[in-house]
């Protein structure tokens, strides 16, 4: 007797939610990303206007002067929805977790140039309340947002600026030997030392910016732009040939970062602005103060650390770079 | 006699990519649905560039994940840091 193993092939009804396909122009399988992103947002039947903003509805497009014909649009090129940005932050983690080990079993630290010691301590420890600062900024650029293309890698990126406020706060542990004096220190730093308050001030009006576009600007692209390039990347290499590698290496998930939240960035900001003329004039505008605004704050910070002559060139080619950055972006810059 | 080169992957939001950049690069391929299974023939030869799924999946991509869809394959393998070919070589 033989037996025949036959399958039968059963067609799905469709392939994806109504919604994902209209939107795909075809019922096809659509990745997670798609189906975890578009049109998710709730954009009618809202009742009653929000007590705390009775001018809009809780999700408005007019809390920005930007506007999209489709927010959508403004898709991230990383595909992050919960599952894949928590899988990629993982394993960054997991990378820094080994990084603390390796540094702490090999004394590295120890390493440091006793001065140059001193200076990490003072430009890299109060980083910890601009990122905080910059959390704040992200939560509320999610909360106020429009489209969940756009809002969810919002909140993913206030995650980022925590996990990275607390590595900081780590390598503060590090360096004091686990008393906490070097964080207080860096408070007190951050609060009277006359080379943060430039930031201190840069990083407080942020957080009273109405328009979250304006914020998106002035913190992923404007802020960032100058302050990663300088910290992460011109300090970090003034201080390899002081015995920084330690430190380097402890810092590490904040570069890695820089790099890839910046795609997501520059994604997002070279959409909007080919959307329309307005739009662009808009962003550029908000570009050219902001960035000059952070270029400004941040000179004190690198003539203390690089000296006035150096920090002088430093900060120039840190916004020169970013502003050839913008110019790709489609902005006036 | 032209001889068919072919690679069976899983039908699952990881392959789909990988399938994707397949038919695209590689003209004339023929996709065949099974359930839960997609079977990818070419005459002669089929190759996966690492650039192309990149781009569809928004992140690094290893050819060497490939192998974690793949549920069969018939041609000789070329595996390298930025392809994966199938060919009848000989």
């Amino acid at each position: 007797m033989t037996v025949e193993i036959k399958t039968i092939k059963v067609e799905p009804r469709r392939q994806t939610f109504g919604h994902i396909a209209r939107r795909l122009g075809a019922d096809k399988a659509a990745s997670r990303y798609e189906e975890a992103t578009l049109d998710v947002q709730a954009t009618a039947n809202f009742h009653y206007k929000p007590l705390w903003g009775a001018d809009h509805w809780h999700y408005d497009e007019r809390r920005t002067a930007i506007r999209m014909a489709d927010w959508y649009a403004l898709r991230d090129p990383r595909q992050f929805y919960y599952a894949t940005y928590n899988i990629a932050r993982a394993n960054q983690y997991q990378a820094t977790e080994h990084n603390f080990e390796f540094v702490e079993k090999r004394g590295m630290l120890g390493l440091l140039d006793p001065a140059w010691r001193e200076t990490v301590a003072f430009y890299l420890l109060p980083m910890r309340h601009v990122e905080w600062g910059a959390n704040m900024n992200a939560a509320m650029m999610c909360d106020q947002g429009y489209g969940t293309a756009v809002t969810a890698p919002c909140i993913f990126s206030a995650g980022d600026r925590l996990a990275m406020a607390q590595i900081i706060g780590r390598i503060g542990l590090a360096l004091d030997g686990n008393t906490g004096s070097s964080l207080d220190t860096a408070k007190e730093r951050w609060m009277t030392a006359p080379e943060w308050q430039g930031l201190r001030k840069l990083t407080e009006d942020t957080l009273v910016v109405k328009d979250w576009f304006e914020l998106f600007v002035a913190q992923n692209l404007a802020i960032d732009g100058v302050l990663h390039a300088l910290v992460y990347g011109r300090f970090d290499a003034e201080g390899q040939r002081l015995g920084g590698t330690g430190v380097s290496m402890l810092t590490e998930f904040m570069s890695e970062w820089f790099a890839e939240q910046s795609r997501w960035v520059d994604s997002v900001i070279k959409t909007a602005a080919a959307e329309c003329p307005e739009n662009k004039a808009l962003l550029s505008g908000w570009f050219a103060a902001w960035s000059a605004r952070a270029a400004e704050a941040a000179a004190p910070l690198a003539a203390r650390v690089l000296g006035e002559e150096e920090a002088r060139g430093a900060v120039a080619e840190a916004l020169g770079n970013l502003t050839a950055r913008a110019k790709t972006l489609g902005l006036d810059a | 006699m032209p001889r068919i080169v072919s690679i069976t992957l899983q039908n699952t939001d990881a392959a789909r990519p990988i399938i994707e950049a397949i038919t695209e690069d590689n003209p004339g391929a023929v996709v065949h649905s099974f359930p839960g299974i997609v079977k990818i023939d070419r005459e002669g030869s089929l190759t996966i560039h690492r650039a192309s799924v990149e781009s569809r999946i928004g992140r690094d991509w290893d050819p060497q994940e490939l192998h974690l869809s793949v549920v069969s394959m018939a041609g000789n393998v070329d595996e390298d840091d930025d392809y994966f070919g199938l060919a009848w070589a000989n």
